[in-house]
């Protein structure tokens, strides 16, 4: 009863903060939107500066418009442009061979994901659902590798790679993490366990062994996971600078990570060229933005349970 | 594409086994470890090769002079000796410390604030979105934004101090500026989604605490500090962790912009082994010295989970 009564009295409490913007609501909300502006108007600041005139922005770095506004930039990124025209808006004049590091990315951070999450799928599958001796001490030593830095193991794997062979080439770069990581596993066995075990007796009763059971009951039931995983693992994957760098670093192997670090050298005019530079850092984000917009519930719901495992 | 085929290869190779053994398996409840076998095979090798074996490895190498044209050749904790006497180490060592200080410290205090604030003003995805985006881009790009706006010629903010009549400041060129502005870009990049973890933490703490709160008169300020924080300690705790361990590897943001410079007052532990290693070619040392990074995360993660006692919750 008097429970009852506190919760109505609770309720009426909060409807009452939500109905009227209290000077605390207000303040709160000048806070929040003060920082939506810090997180926001870089992204604006980026867009605005690609589509000025790298020559004309000392003349009028202040203004919240694009100065001369110009696609140059954007042309010269993609090598569209002439090279007068780039050497005339402030470019180096240098080709960027932008379309080959965009294939390299794509190519780097797909691979990885589908490999990825498929055999990791699979092992999850293997220490969710079947029975066999040290199942939980083997996942243990697998879970036991998120304990070891990336910076520790890079120098050694860099050196497997190098003795492969593989150095500077697209396999060299994926290898490492193709097969698995033990994130990848425990993301998906917490959902693989999640699933009704009836289901699977009863595909078994029909005959279905393990692989069927797999791929057309646990995979299936399974989608909505798998596809937060490969989204996570490939924003992941697109984002990496260090390994790519340490292994990829020839022009024909460069993605767009290691590639705008060089871009970002070249120095024209003794000072770098703004617009392409942010033209080329915006190309660059472009794919994973989409890839947001394209799944933003989903990525934004997966971040308290993938953040803290 | 190959892997799909040989996937599936596999899958109609097992078959004929398979019938056999499901139906004394499943009945008898025997072991299916043949099956299990199979399907952590590539995980499993995926772990001994790229795992397992490198960080074996890594300590051997830790134990050699090894230039990397060359052959490792044993020297037992030599390089170790030789660390302790490092300048550069030490200065690496204090540098990384700093900037792990003000990194995790603002970054936690404004993901708590953005949390709280989250929490009683909006569920909006749209909002929790955008605070998201910044981590959605990679760090190279986070940093090259940054170095644009924080320019000293013609960089945005410093228009905007030679406007207010404050003199401009070279945020990445000041010795002591340059550890605070990447601390900050990477505060940036950051913020919102760790915002978000805190935020998902405190969906675990039942209504009815703040229904008692209410009903008992507590102000917002009290509630925060004697039932929100520590509720939500646990999850604290666990952010903590993996945000220092990533703090403490701190890189890209350094390389993109500093390169370790002004003298040598941003070159971080990570960016300090890579030049010992990779331009320098001492990969002995350089792995020697990321065996002492290891060793200091491994110290940090335990004094962490151990301090803010991570496993046990208040909430009875």
């Amino acid at each position: 009863m008097a429970t009852i009564e506190a919760r109505a009295i609770a309720d009426a409490e909060n409807r009452r903060r939500k109905r009227n913007l209290t000077p605390g609501r207000i303040a709160a909300w000048v806070v929040m939107i003060g920082f939506l502006i810090l997180t926001l108007f870089p992204f604006y600041w980026m867009l605005r500066t690609a589509l000025s005139t790298t020559r004309s922005l000392p003349a009028n770095p202040s203004s919240l418009l694009p100065v001369d506004f110009t696609w140059g930039a954007f042309q010269r990124v993609l090598g569209l442009g002439t090279q007068a025209q780039a050497i005339a808006e402030g470019g180096s004049g240098a080709s960027v061979n932008f379309w080959l590091y965009l294939r390299n990315s794509v190519f780097y951070a797909g691979a990885v994901t589908v490999g990825q999450v498929f055999f990791c799928a699979m092992a999850a599958y293997a220490f969710a659902r079947l029975r066999w001796p040290g199942r939980n001490v083997v996942f243990g030593v697998f879970l036991g590798a998120l304990l070891v830095p990336p910076i520790f193991t890079s120098l050694p794997n860099f050196i497997l790679i190098k003795n492969l062979g593989l150095l500077n080439t697209l396999p060299g770069m994926i290898l490492p993490t193709f097969l698995m990581t033990p994130f990848a596993i425990f993301f998906l066995r917490q959902f693989f366990l999640g699933i009704s075990r009836e289901i699977e007796e009863s595909a078994a009763l029909d005959g279905a062994g393990p692989w069927r059971t797999f791929f057309r009951i646990i995979l299936p039931m399974s989608t909505a996971p798998v596809t937060t995983l490969a989204i996570l693992t490939f924003i992941q994957t697109w984002n990496d600078y260090f390994w790519p760098l340490l292994v990829g670093n020839s022009d024909q192997t460069k993605v767009l990570t290691v590639a705008l670090g060089v871009f970002r050298s070249q120095t024209p005019a003794g000072s770098p060229d703004w617009a392409g530079l942010m033209a080329a850092t915006l190309v660059a984000a472009a794919p994973v933005l989409v890839l947001f917009f394209a799944f933003a519930r989903k990525i934004i719901d997966s971040i308290g349970y993938s953040g803290v495992k | 594409m190959g892997d799909a085929v040989s996937a599936s290869a596999t899958e109609r190779a097992s078959r004929p086994v398979r019938k056999a053994k499901s139906e004394s398996s499943r009945s008898g409840g025997r072991s299916e470890l043949g099956t299990a076998l199979i399907f952590i095979a590539p995980a499993l090798i995926g772990f001994l090769v790229f795992y397992l074996y490198p960080t074996i490895r890594g300590f051997y190498f830790s134990m050699t002079q090894y230039n990397i044209l060359g052959t490792p050749k044993w020297i037992g904790f030599d390089n170790f000796a030789k660390i302790g006497k490092d300048p550069l180490f030490w200065n690496a060592l204090w540098v990384t410390v700093e900037y792990v200080i003000l990194n995790i410290g603002f970054q936690t205090v404004i993901a708590l604030l953005l949390a709280v604030l989250m929490q009683r003003l909006t569920r909006s995805t749209v909002l929790r979105g955008a605070l998201l985006l910044p981590w959605l881009i990679s760090n190279v790009i986070a940093a090259m934004v940054w170095f644009w706006l924080l320019d000293y010629q013609i960089g945005l903010v410093n228009q905007f101090l030679e406007w207010t009549g404050a003199t401009k400041i070279a945020f990445f060129g000041d010795e002591a500026w340059a550890i605070p502005t990447i601390a900050f870009v990477n505060v940036w990049r950051h913020m919102g989604y760790t915002a978000l973890l805190v935020f998902a933490g405190l969906q675990t703490i039942p209504k009815y605490v703040y229904e008692a709160a209410a009903i008992d008169g507590s102000s917002e300020w009290s509630s925060f500090w004697r039932m929100t924080l520590p509720l939500l300690r646990p999850v604290l705790a666990m952010i903590l962790v993996i945000t220092v361990t990533g703090s403490f590897q701190v890189f890209d943001t350094v390389a993109v912009t500093t390169r370790g410079g002004p003298v040598n007052v941003t070159r971080v532990l990570q960016y300090y082994i890579y030049q010992k290693g990779f331009a320098e070619g001492q990969f002995g040392y350089a792995s020697a010295l990321s065996v002492v990074l290891f060793l200091i995360l491994a110290l940090m993660a335990t004094l962490q989970l151990r301090l803010l006692r991570a496993g046990e919750s208040d909430l009875a």
